[in-house]
């Protein structure tokens, strides 16, 4: 894998190339990383996985027309090609006054490194204990229950990459990370019993290996899958709803999404002009911060060259701010500075605003306390086809959920094939207290979230 | 028509090599699989031509399965070395002897899909034409017309795959597809309406008005969701819409018929072969060759030619879908349905076009019969536990059915249930058969798949909206 320095030079020479072929202003993306995925089966391995990338991409401008390429061949004749793959591409293009070259940090504000983003005690893992590892999950989800009849494939994956931006502007940035994460998914049977299975997944994630525990990982799939045995369909009705930390970030994910700038510009988000409004209840904070190295978001500047930091969105219910990258800012006319928001998926795709690490605020309710809080109600453990189930415009939603009844301020009998339906804006106003103990979930984006109570959703079953 | 004849990406002799080197430290099979794609896509929006972008890379994957082990590593780039990398990462963990891959044959040149007009060869200004025609062709459907966002993507994807068991076989596979999604408003209620149009086809596909065709449903679509009411919530019959409509079938019954979630038992289906699990009057297949659909190719990604497989015949499952692997396992024929979304992922059992064959019934005879009901024409998407045969699926239109006629738009509904008991449950299937463009995800890959149907009525199915 190249370091980080040496990909740095190699976005200056695209960067070089483009301008040579005609591009007003270029930015360069360049990313190299090797990885392994290991799975596991029955205690075997099923396939052992090793991934090189290396590719880079092209941003370029043409008097307010812009466009991008991307590919795999560094050479200069590569290069070359992806640099005038970017210059057809931006004459393609419409004009747009605001599309421009973002403008490297001023001076005394340049990107600050992220310690822990890179944990160097993840290269001493050898191939053969991180399978170790995702054996030892494995085992952990076999025997912490009994009911437990088997685990669908045991993943894990970890991540070494080095990340190198430069412009035409000026930017010139460079940082390495590392990254890895376990999940599987357990299958519970009750006694003999083949009609009745549910299935409970778990996971972990870190920087290093070390960061993974695989007896917990293991456990709470156990612990998910059993819990459901024996499901029915509860009733439909409204009621209050608590939702686990990994149903609550999935939530909060596209809450989010609907807070970002071009949504907002656009007429696609339900929160467009409730700045310093109301739009949840006082119970919800919420928060993008690009520079938690527990999150793996997280980088010493976006997807564009901005330094990270830290944006309130929603602060005792009221809106805050949206999140820009430096078009959406430049499309404010200058009240607004980016909040480093233009995000990457790799190499392969421009930066687009999207949120870095999600923070919930946690509140002062235990779990115990939340369920005693919703007296009768249904607890919301896993949700399925969101992405199918939201409208992510208006925000209406409806979606299938399994979890358990919520009785007498307890928890009860476990309760599937059901769907929660309402919209994010009435969902965020009826958030009646959020859960003391947070929690890092790789849903809806990077989320660090407690349980939520939210006071009535509508419940469609039998 | 150009019927392509897919040129190998590597020499036969290169590909020999790279097979030996995987099988130095032993191992039961290798295969190298070499990729080369150029892309490009652009939208409008406000608009506005913008997010343009073009594509081009190339590499490989190379795999050793040892035993029930499989090894895998991929590298960016086509180079001999490139290869070599590859091939020894794969077998670096392997302790055997060495193993000897069987010669290369000349496989019969791949059946590749007949190209009309090779998108590369389009000017792009056309593309961009085509773009702001569906705009405009949305905005004329009203003042209520608030956002329209179109996109065109256009993709050629050459693979040549090689083994140690001889096979030696190459496809081209060009891909063509377009998506327009319309906002309406009025006052505060805000609505979207989306459609799409795809096929391993040209630039024939989108031309003589397909494209504005487009654009003026995904409008239609909009502007009647705003006079919607919430979907109620309850059972009752429901009838589902041609097209689209089979994403049902691929989700609740397909994915449970790949071979590699039946074989773990993690399928609702395994040990159900022969079985009766729909009524007798149902029939469903596999068809990645149907011409110049999305989900059809000449080869899957391991090199069989692909086919049609009936799945299941009078209501009884008759096959799974196979890759090689889970093939030799069971000792039968790969059914040609091992794809991968790239060089960088290994090839799993996955659905190419899958679709429940044209019934005999009348698609508005169906609606008739339904005193009170859903008619679910097109969803959004859906997803299956296939463990425990559980789905959900968001209805992105929908209608009440209200004695035997279709009545008021609904909004936010979804269908939820047991993919069994709703497979059971179907009591009848209509003849306008359609098949449509949508992509799967499983384990972390994306690949192109058609879904199709006529009109087929579940009798009994869960609505879940918000109305109560």
């Amino acid at each position: 894998m190249a370091a980080s320095e040496d990909l740095e030079r190699l976005a200056g020479t695209a960067v070089e190339a483009a301008l040579g072929a005609g591009a007003a202003d270029a930015e360069a993306f360049a990313t190299d990383s090797t990885g392994l995925e290991a799975r596991i089966y029955e205690g075997e391995v099923e396939s052992l996985s090793e991934a090189g990338e290396r590719g880079l991409g092209v941003r370029v401008w043409i008097e307010g027309r812009a466009g991008y390429a991307y590919g795999t061949d560094l050479s200069a004749e590569g290069l070359g090609r992806i640099a005038a793959g970017a210059v057809e591409t931006a004459r393609i293009s419409d004009p747009d006054e605001f599309a421009a070259a973002p403008d490297p940090a001023e001076p005394g504000r340049e990107p600050a490194a992220i310690a822990g983003l890179a944990d160097p005690a993840a290269a001493e893992w050898t191939t053969e204990r991180k399978v170790e590892l995702a054996k030892a999950i494995e085992g952990a989800a076999r025997a912490a229950d009994e009911r437990v009849i088997g685990v669908e494939t045991t993943v894990f994956v970890d991540e070494r990459a080095s990340v190198a931006l430069a412009s035409s502007r000026g930017v010139a940035g460079a940082y390495e990370l590392t990254s890895c994460y376990a999940y599987l998914q357990a299958i519970a049977a009750a006694g003999g019993d083949d009609a009745d299975r549910q299935t409970g997944l778990g996971f972990g994630i870190g920087r290093s290996p070390a960061a993974l525990d695989p007896e917990a990982i293991g456990r709470e799939a156990a612990e998910r899958a059993a819990a459901l045995l024996g499901a029915s369909k509860p009733a439909s009705r409204s009621c209050p709803v608590v939702l686990d930390e990994t149903v609550a970030a999935s939530f909060v994910g596209f809450v989010a999404g609907l807070l970002c700038a071009d949504a907002v510009q656009r007429g696609r988000s339900p929160f467009a002009d409730r700045l310093a409004e109301t739009i949840a209840s006082e119970a919800l904070g919420l928060a993008d911060d690009g520079r938690r190295p527990e999150g793996l978001a997280s980088a010493p500047f976006d997807g564009e060259g901005t330094p990270t930091g830290r944006t309130p969105l929603i602060e005792g219910g009221i809106l805050r701010a949206y999140l820009h990258d430096s078009y959406t800012a430049r499309r404010e006319g200058g009240q607004w500075r980016s909040t480093a928001s233009a995000a990457r998926s790799g190499y392969r795709s421009p930066p687009s605003v999207s949120p870095s690490n999600l923070i919930v605020a946690p509140g002062e309710l235990s779990f115990e306390e939340l369920l005693d809080e919703a007296g009768e109600g249904i607890y919301v453990t896993e949700v399925a086809g969101l992405h199918s189930g939201v409208n992510p415009v208006s925000g209406t939603f409806s979606v299938g959920a399994t979890g358990r009844a919520i009785s007498g301020g307890e928890l009860a009998e476990p309760a599937d094939e059901f769907t929660i339906a309402s919209d994010l804006p009435a969902m965020l106003a009826a958030i009646r207290a959020a859960g003391s103990t947070p929690r890092w979930v790789p849903f809806g984006g990077s989320v660090s979230t407690p349980a939520l109570l939210v006071g009535e959703m509508a419940i469609g079953g039998g | 028509m150009e019927a392509r004849v897919a040129e190998h990406l590597i020499e036969a002799e290169l590909a020999a090599a790279v097979l030996a080197r995987a099988l130095a430290h032993g191992g039961d099979f290798a295969e190298v699989f070499c990729e080369r794609r150029s892309a490009l896509s652009l939208s409008i929006d406000e608009s506005r031509i913008e997010g343009a972008q073009r594509a081009d890379d190339g590499g490989a994957g190379v795999r050793v399965i040892d035993g029930e082990t499989t090894y895998f590593a991929h590298v960016d780039g086509l180079g001999e070395a490139d290869l070599e990398r590859a091939a020894d990462g794969a077998a670096a963990a392997l302790r055997g002897d060495r193993r000897a891959p069987s010669e290369l044959r000349a496989a019969d040149p791949t059946r590749g899909q007949e190209i009309e007009t090779p998108p590369a060869g389009v000017a792009s200004e056309r593309k961009a034409e085509l773009l702001r025609a569906c705009d405009e062709r949305a905005r004329a459907a009203g003042s209520k017309i608030a956002q329209v966002q179109a996109s065109y993507s256009e993709g050629r994807r050459r693979v040549t795959v090689a083994n140690s068991d001889g096979c030696l076989a190459s496809d081209d596979r060009t891909r063509v597809r377009l998506g327009v999604q319309v906002v309406a408003r009025r006052g505060e209620r805000v609505e979207t309406g989306f459609e799409t149009l795809g096929g391993h086809r040209g630039f024939e596909l989108v031309g003589d008005g397909a494209a504005e065709a487009v654009a003026e449903r995904a409008a239609g679509v909009a502007l009647t969701l705003l006079g919607a009411d919430p979907a109620p919530a309850g059972s009752m019959p429901v009838v589902v819409g041609r097209g689209f409509g089979g994403v049902l079938f691929h989700e609740m019954t397909g994915h449970g018929l790949e071979a590699d979630a039946v074989q773990k038992g993690a399928s609702v289906y395994a040990g159900k072969l022969g079985e009766e699990v729909a009524p007798s009057f149902l029939d469903a297949y596999d068809d990645g060759r149907l011409p110049g659909e999305w989900g059809s190719d000449g080869i899957d990604d391991e090199g069989t030619p692909t086919r049609a497989t009936a799945v299941i015949h009078e209501g009884r499952i008759t096959s799974y879908l196979y890759d090689l692997e889970r093939a030799r396992r069971d000792r039968v024929d790969s059914t040609g349905n091992g794809r991968r979304q790239s060089f960088r992922h290994l090839p799993i059992p996955r659905m190419t076009n899958t679709f429940i064959a044209p019934g005999e019934a009348r698609p508005e005879e169906l609606i008739a019969e339904v005193a009170n009901g859903f008619y679910a024409v097109s969803f959004a998407g859906g997803q299956v536990d296939p463990t425990t045969g559980d789905f959900v699926f968001g209805v992105s239109e929908g209608y009440l059915i209200e004695n035997g006629t279709v009545t008021k738009p609904c909004r936010g509904a979804t269908l939820i249930g047991n993919c069994l008991e709703a497979l059971r449950r179907i009591d009848g299937v209509a003849e306008d058969f359609a098949v449509k463009t949508g992509f799967c995800g499983k384990e972390g890959q994306s690949v192109p798949v058609g879904v199709g149907q006529g009109h087929v009525r579940i009798a009994e199915l869960t609505v879940g909206g918000t109305a109560i």
